[in-house]
């Protein structure tokens, strides 16, 4: 979706403000949901693409003006009222009411450490890759109204593969279709003044990661 | 937010999706275990030795496993070097995605509307908030990590450092010089206190 997150090249934000010894947590609350974010996906009812879709869909004025973990919080709210596991009066009134809904999975102490280490998402081919390192490629010009992770900066230009990543789940089809059609996945790199014009840095050139579904030979 | 947070997480542990304890010991990992001084000691293993370099740059997953590091480091990690002719940074212009596994959490700036917007375009202004100049000649390439593959920067080994131990050159290795938004500090920077 065309949506407040993808930001890439959007102007006055004004200057990138560095914290000089950042905590890891600026309030006890933010570990708290981060680690509810953490376990929450276990339970079968989401996966990691479908919890970046329901932070993007938050109201353009909230994604603004909340804090990261703010984000997380009504999300997971969001998220876990969507898919039934609590009622709205549950939340309100701060305690369950009813039965639980049956899930796949809940991690236990025992089992917490092994979320900290990040999962695999790539999976066999189920074809030869499209493309080869060193091929011009060009992005397509598509506005998918669901989850997509081809940036607006980057939609409709010419760059080149660098590096072929191999084949990993598809977060337009997970999202979108529930499914996850694994896609060959490829570094794109695009000189700067490709995406920005002949003013841009002429040092420049930024990469994106790209599904094989993004991209038409140039 | 305290109490919003703890409502949701009465619900959740009462529903018996949530186990408190297996909250507490995330959390705690992120507070303890789990910072940049993961990825300054895979740096200076590079900087100590060529040939672990050349493993970490074709395979950083592969090559940081052979460290036997107390926290395992999760897949599709690739590093970048930075060096006179090119100066890499890190960026995710549509979320948040960071290597978690080696940096342990973003700072808030990573994840702020300035940071995400400007990286792409404006590399040379962002790293000027950062106090960083480069040469008007260096090349800047910018990686947006909108997949499940994760970065980490290699900054260039500071001059006047032959013959240091790595406990001592991961010393010199911050955390925005492993993202991209820092150099690595110089040897004359170095305290024994340490400060990755």
């Amino acid at each position: 979706m065309n949506g407040i997150h993808d930001m890439g090249g959007m102007d006055g934000f004004g200057k990138v403000a560095p914290e000089p010894d950042e905590p890891p947590f600026h309030a006890a609350w933010e570990g708290r949901v981060l680690a509810l974010n953490r376990v929450m996906p276990v339970t079968g009812e989401w996966n990691i693409d479908v919890g970046r879709y329901w932070i993007e869909t938050l109201p353009p004025d909230v994604y603004l003006t909340s804090s990261y973990y703010r984000k997380w919080h009504v999300r997971l709210e969001r998220l876990c009222l969507a898919r039934g596991l609590i009622t709205a009066a549950e939340l309100a009134s701060g305690h369950a009411a009813g039965a639980a809904k049956p899930v796949k999975q809940v991690v236990h102490a025992a089992k917490a450490d092994g979320l900290l280490v990040r999962k695999n998402y790539a999976r066999p081919a189920t074809a030869p890759a499209r493309f080869a390192v060193g091929q011009s490629v060009r992005t397509r010009n598509m506005h998918p109204v669901s989850h997509t992770r081809l940036p607006r900066f980057a939609r409709g230009h010419t760059g080149t593969i660098e590096r072929i990543q191999g084949c990993h789940v598809f977060p337009d089809a997970i999202v979108a279709e529930g499914v996850e059609r694994p896609e060959w996945l490829y570094t794109v790199t695009f000189d700067g003044r490709e995406l920005w014009g002949p003013e841009a840095d002429p040092t420049l050139s930024v990469s994106i990661e790209a599904f094989e579904p993004y991209l038409e030979p140039a | 937010m305290q109490l919003r947070v703890r409502a949701l997480e009465t619900v959740l542990t009462e529903k018996g999706y949530v186990d408190p304890a297996a909250l507490d010991r995330i959390v705690e990992a992120y507070e303890t275990r789990i910072g940049p001084h993961i990825g300054a000691a895979v740096v200076a293993r590079a900087w100590a030795d060529p040939g672990f370099k050349n493993a970490l740059l074709a395979d950083a997953t592969k090559a940081i496993a052979t460290l036997r590091l107390q926290q395992k480091v999760g897949d599709h990690l690739i590093a970048v070097e930075n060096t006179p002719a090119t100066h890499n940074m890190i960026v995710c212009t549509l979320c948040s995605c960071y290597p978690w596994d080696v940096l342990g959490l973003p700072p808030v700036w990573y994840k702020s509307t300035p940071y995400r917007s400007r990286t792409v375009k404006e590399p040379r202004a962002v790293l000027a908030d950062f106090g960083v100049t480069l040469p008007a000649a260096t090349k800047i390439r910018v990686w947006d990590s909108t997949a499940e593959t994760r970065f980490i920067v290699v900054p260039a080994r500071p001059p006047n450092t032959e013959g240091w131990s790595e406990e001592r050159l991961a010393t010199l290795v911050t955390r925005d010089s492993m993202i991209g938004t820092g150099l690595a500090k110089e040897a004359s920077e170095f305290s024994a206190g340490g400060d990755a």
